[in-house]
C-alpha cells in the first residue's frame, strides 16, 4: 500500500514536470516578427531561403528583396509554408518538408509560382538537398537514411528526379548505368547526392558514391546513362552560364571546402570561405556563390577572391529569383 | 564439471526446489514481471529519443550526417569495460539492484543532457557515451536478477515475458515522441524533458517493486575481474562464449538487412520505416511462445535454430537480384517473411541464451559471467558491421549477404558441437 501511494505520488510529480515543460516550451515560439503572407515565386529580385529565425523546430520558405548588387533588405515574408530544403526555377518549387506521426519521414512538395502545392511525393528518411531546373522544368531532392545506429548502416541517399512536363517521377536513380572511368560498373553500393540540371534539362551533373570513393558524373537524362567525369567531388551546382560548378571537396573526416571547377580547363580553384561547408551552394549570379555557414546563408566570390559576406541571418536553403 | 556448479548454485541461489512440476502454466514471478515493467518504461524513454535524434542532429543542430555517425558508436571500448566491472561490482557486494539501478538513474539523467550540450559535438558524444554507459550496466545485473527469480526450469518462458514487455516499450516510445512534437509544435527539448520524466518514473519503480535476491551469504568467495575471466574454466560456460561470440561476428545488423530488401524489391520509400517494426512485432509476438519451447525442448536448440531462422532471412533478401521486379504480392509474401523469420532470430536467440547461460554460471559470479558473455556478443557484433560493410562495398549487397550466410552456416555445424543438445537442468543432469 505505502508502495503504491509512493508510486502514485511520484508519478504525479512527473506529469506534472512533463506537462509543465511541453506546455511551456509549446508556448515559447514566437512568430511575431514576421510578416505572414503569400510569396510570388514569379516575382523578380528576391531572394527566397529557409527561415530558421524562429524557436522550437519550425522553418518555413521566406524572401527578402535583393538588388543587382546583392544586397538584401531588411524585411523578410514569411510564406508560412513548413520545409527543410527549398529550391526555385521559373516558378516551379520544391520543399522538402518533415513527415511526423509514429511513421517519419519526408515529403517533396511541388509548388507554383503562387505557393500552391501541386504534387505531394512521399519519401522516407531526412532532408539534404533540392534543386529545380533553370527553366522549372526538372526537379530533383535528396533524402538520407539512417538506421537505429549510423555506423551499423554507413551511409544511404535516395535521389530522385521529376520531370514536371510528363510527372515522371523516379524516387531513387541509383539504378541508371553508370560508366566509371570508361569502365561499366556493376556494384549494387551506389548512392546518389545533390543534382544539378543543365540549362537543356536533359544533361545533369551529381555526386555518386561507390566502393568507398566519391566521384562527379555527368547524367543524360534522356539516354538514362551516367559517366564519372572527376574524383572527389561533392554537391555540385552549375553556374547560370553553365560553364562552372561550385562543390564541395572533402578536406577531413567530417570537413568540407567549397571549390569551384572550370568545365571547360578543368581547374579547381577554392573560394575564400574558410569555414567546413556541408551544403550544396547555390549561385547569387554568374560571381557569386551562396551557401549556408552554421546557421546562416553568407556569399562569397566564385573566382577565390574576396572575403565571405553575410547574406542572410538565420537562414538556409538559398535560392535567388532574378 | 558444471553439474556440480550448477548444483551448488542452485543451493547457494536457494532456489527451493526444481523439481515442481514445470509443464503446468504457473504465474510468472513478481520479480520478473516488475523487471520487465522497469524495462518497458524505460524503453518508452530511450526509444523516445532514439526516433528524434537523427532529425534533432541533423537538422535542428546543423551537424552533418557523418559526424552524426562518429558520435555513435565509438565508444565501445568504454562501454565494455564499464560492463565487466559493474557486473563484478554487483557480484561482489551482492546488491544487483542497486548497480541496475545506477545504470538505469544515469541513462535517465543522460535525456536531461541532450538539450544541455546545445550543438556541441565533445558534448553531445559524452552525453551519448554516458547513456550508453548506463545500459551496459544495466543490463547484466537485470538479466541476472531474472535468473535468481525464477525456478530455472521456467528461465526461458520468464525471459520470453520480459523482452516481450521490453519490446511493447520500443514499440510505444515512437508514438510518444510524436505525439510530444505534435503537441508543442516540434520542441525537441521537450521530448527530451518527457523522457527524462519518463526514464525517472521507471527508477522508481525499479525502486519500489523489484527486489534485490539476497542469497545467504555463505564463505566469501572470490569475486574480482580475475574470477570473472576464470569463469572461462567451466567447459559449458566457456563453450557458449565461443559459440555466442562466433555466431554474432556472423549476424548482419538489421539495418543492413533492410537496405538489402529495399534495393532488391524496389520498395516504395514511405514504407521504409515500417520494416524495424515488422521484425519488432514478430519479435513481441514470439518471445513467449520460444522461451516456453526452449524450456521444453533445450534452450541451446532453439538458440541454434534461430540463428537458422536468420540463416533463411538472408537467403531470401539476397535472392531476387534477377533483374525483373517482382509483382508486389510477391514482394509483399518475401517482406513479411523475412521480417518474421527476423523477429523469430531475436525471440529464440536474445531471451533464450540468457536463460540457457544462467543455470551454468555459480551465484556469486552470475552477474559478471553473463556481462562477459553480452561484451563478447555485442564486440563481435560491432565487429561484424564493419566487416560487413566492407564486403557490401567491396563486392555489393547480394553475395555479401550470401558470403555471411555461408559464414554463418559453418559457424553453426561448429556451434553445434560445442552447446549440449539440451540445457543442463537438475532435471535432466541429475
Amino acid at each position: 500500500m505505502k508502495r503504491a501511494l509512493g508510486l502514485l505520488l511520484g508519478l504525479l510529480v512527473l506529469i506534472g514536470v512533463a506537462v509543465g515543460y511541453s506546455t511551456f516550451a509549446a508556448d515559447r515560439e514566437d512568430d511575431s516578427a514576421v510578416e505572414r503572407r503569400p510569396l510570388d515565386l514569379a516575382a523578380g529580385g528576391q531572394l527566397v531561403f529557409v527561415d530558421t529565425a524562429r524557436k522550437g523546430g519550425h522553418r518555413t520558405v521566406a524572401a527578402t528583396a535583393i538588388d543587382p548588387a546583392g544586397t538584401t533588405g531588411p524585411a523578410r515574408t514569411d510564406s508560412g509554408l513548413r520545409c527543410e530544403r527549398f529550391a526555385v526555377g521559373a516558378a516551379t518549387g520544391v520543399c522538402l518538408q518533415t513527415r511526423g506521426g509514429p511513421l517519419p519521414g519526408t515529403d517533396a512538395l511541388i509548388v507554383d509560382g503562387a505557393m500552391n502545392v501541386r504534387r505531394r511525393i512521399e519519401l522516407a528518411g531526412t532532408p539534404s538537398r533540392a534543386r529545380v531546373s533553370a527553366s522549372g522544368r526538372m526537379v530533383s531532392w535528396t533524402v538520407f537514411v539512417t538506421g537505429e545506429s549510423y555506423n551499423k548502416t554507413g551511409f544511404s541517399t535516395w535521389t530522385g528526379i521529376l520531370d514536371t512536363r510528363t510527372d515522371y517521377t523516379l524516387q531513387n536513380i541509383e539504378a541508371i548505368p553508370l560508366t566509371i572511368d570508361g569502365k561499366r560498373h556493376r556494384s549494387a553500393d551506389v548512392n546518389y547526392w545533390g543534382v544539378t540540371f543543365a540549362a537543356d534539362d536533359n544533361r545533369f551533373y551529381a555526386t555518386v558514391s561507390t566502393n568507398g570513393r566519391t566521384y562527379l558524373v555527368e547524367g543524360d537524362y534522356a539516354n538514362w546513362e551516367a559517366h564519372t567525369v572527376r574524383e572527389n567531388l561533392e554537391c555540385p551546382s552549375l553556374s547560370p552560364d553553365g560553364t562552372r560548378i561550385a562543390f564541395k571537396k572533402r578536406s577531413g573526416p567530417t570537413t568540407w571546402r567549397l571549390h569551384v571547377l572550370d568545365l571547360a580547363t578543368m581547374r579547381e580553384t577554392p573560394l575564400a570561405e574558410r569555414e567546413s561547408i556541408d551544403d550544396q551552394a547555390a549561385w547569387l549570379d554568374d560571381h557569386t556563390v551562396m551557401y549556408g555557414r552554421g546557421r546562416d546563408v553568407y556569399a562569397t566570390p566564385a573566382d577565390g577572391s574576396g572575403t565571405p559576406r553575410l547574406l542572410a541571418a538565420k537562414a538556409a536553403s538559398p535560392t535567388i529569383v532574378r | 564439471m558444471y553439474i556440480a556448479a550448477t548444483r551448488r548454485a542452485d543451493q547457494a541461489g536457494g532456489i527451493a526446489s526444481a523439481k515442481a512440476p514445470r509443464r503446468f502454466a504457473r504465474n510468472v514471478p513478481a520479480n520478473v514481471l516488475a523487471l520487465g515493467a522497469v524495462s518497458l518504461v524505460t524503453d518508452i524513454s530511450s526509444e523516445m529519443v532514439t526516433a528524434v535524434l537523427p532529425t534533432y542532429f541533423v537538422l535542428t543542430l546543423g551537424l552533418s550526417p557523418l559526424q552524426y555517425g562518429l558520435l555513435d558508436g565509438t565508444y565501445f571500448g568504454v562501454t565494455a569495460f564499464v560492463r565487466l566491472l559493474g557486473g563484478q561490482v554487483a557480484d561482489r557486494t551482492r546488491r544487483r539492484k542497486l548497480v541496475a539501478g545506477t545504470g538505469y538513474g544515469l541513462s535517465a539523467v543522460c535525456k536531461l543532457g541532450l538539450p544541455l550540450a546545445g550543438s556541441s559535438v565533445t558534448g553531445l558524444g559524452l552525453v551519448l557515451a554516458a547513456d550508453r554507459t548506463g545500459k551496459g550496466l544495466r543490463t547484466a545485473p537485470r538479466d541476472a536478477l531474472i535468473t535468481l527469480s525464477t525456478p530455472a526450469p521456467d528461465l526461458g518462458r520468464a525471459f520470453g515475458v520480459h523482452r516481450a514487455m521490453d519490446t511493447i516499450g520500443a514499440f510505444l516510445g515512437p508514438l510518444a515522441a510524436f505525439a510530444v512534437l505534435w503537441a508543442t509544435h516540434d520542441a525537441y527539448d521537450a521530448v527530451f524533458v518527457v523522457s527524462f520524466c519518463v526514464a525517472v518514473f521507471a527508477v522508481l519503480l525499479m525502486a519500489l517493486y523489484v527486489r534485490d535476491h539476497h542469497e545467504p551469504a555463505g564463505p566469501r568467495r572470490e569475486s574480482s575481474l580475475r574470477a570473472a575471466f576464470a569463469l572461462l574454466r567451466l567447459r559449458p560456460f566457456r563453450r557458449t562464449c565461443v559459440a555466442a561470440t562466433m555466431l554474432g561476428l556472423l549476424t548482419v545488423g538489421d539495418t543492413f538487412v533492410y537496405l538489402v530488401l529495399q534495393h532488391g524489391f524496389d520498395i516504395p520509400l514511405r514504407y521504409f520505416p515500417l520494416l524495424p517494426l515488422g521484425t519488432a512485432g514478430a519479435y513481441l509476438l514470439l518471445a513467449v511462445p520460444l522461451g516456453r519451447l526452449a524450456d521444453r525442448v533445450g534452450r541451446f536448440r532453439v538458440f541454434l535454430g534461430g540463428h537458422l531462422a536468420l540463416l533463411a532471412a538472408y537467403a531470401v533478401a539476397a535472392a531476387p537480384n534477377g533483374g525483373r521486379a517482382p509483382g508486389p504480392l510477391l514482394m509483399w509474401t518475401v517482406l513479411l517473411g523475412v521480417l518474421v523469420l527476423q523477429g523469430l532470430f531475436y525471440a529464440a536467440t536474445d531471451g533464450v541464451l540468457m536463460a540457457a547461460a544462467g543455470p551454468l554460471l555459480p551465484v556469486h559470479l552470475r552477474t559478471s559471467g553473463l556481462a562477459l558473455l553480452q561484451t563478447g556478443q555485442a564486440g563481435a557484433r560491432l565487429f561484424s558491421s564493419v566487416l560487413f560493410g566492407a564486403a557490401w562495398t567491396l563486392w555489393g549487397s547480394g553475395p555479401a549477404l550470401l558470403v555471411m550466410g555461408a559464414g554463418l552456416t559453418g559457424a553453426l555445424v561448429v556451434a553445434r558441437r560445442l552447446l549440449p543438445s539440451r540445457s543442463p537442468l537438475p532435471e535432466v543432469t541429475g
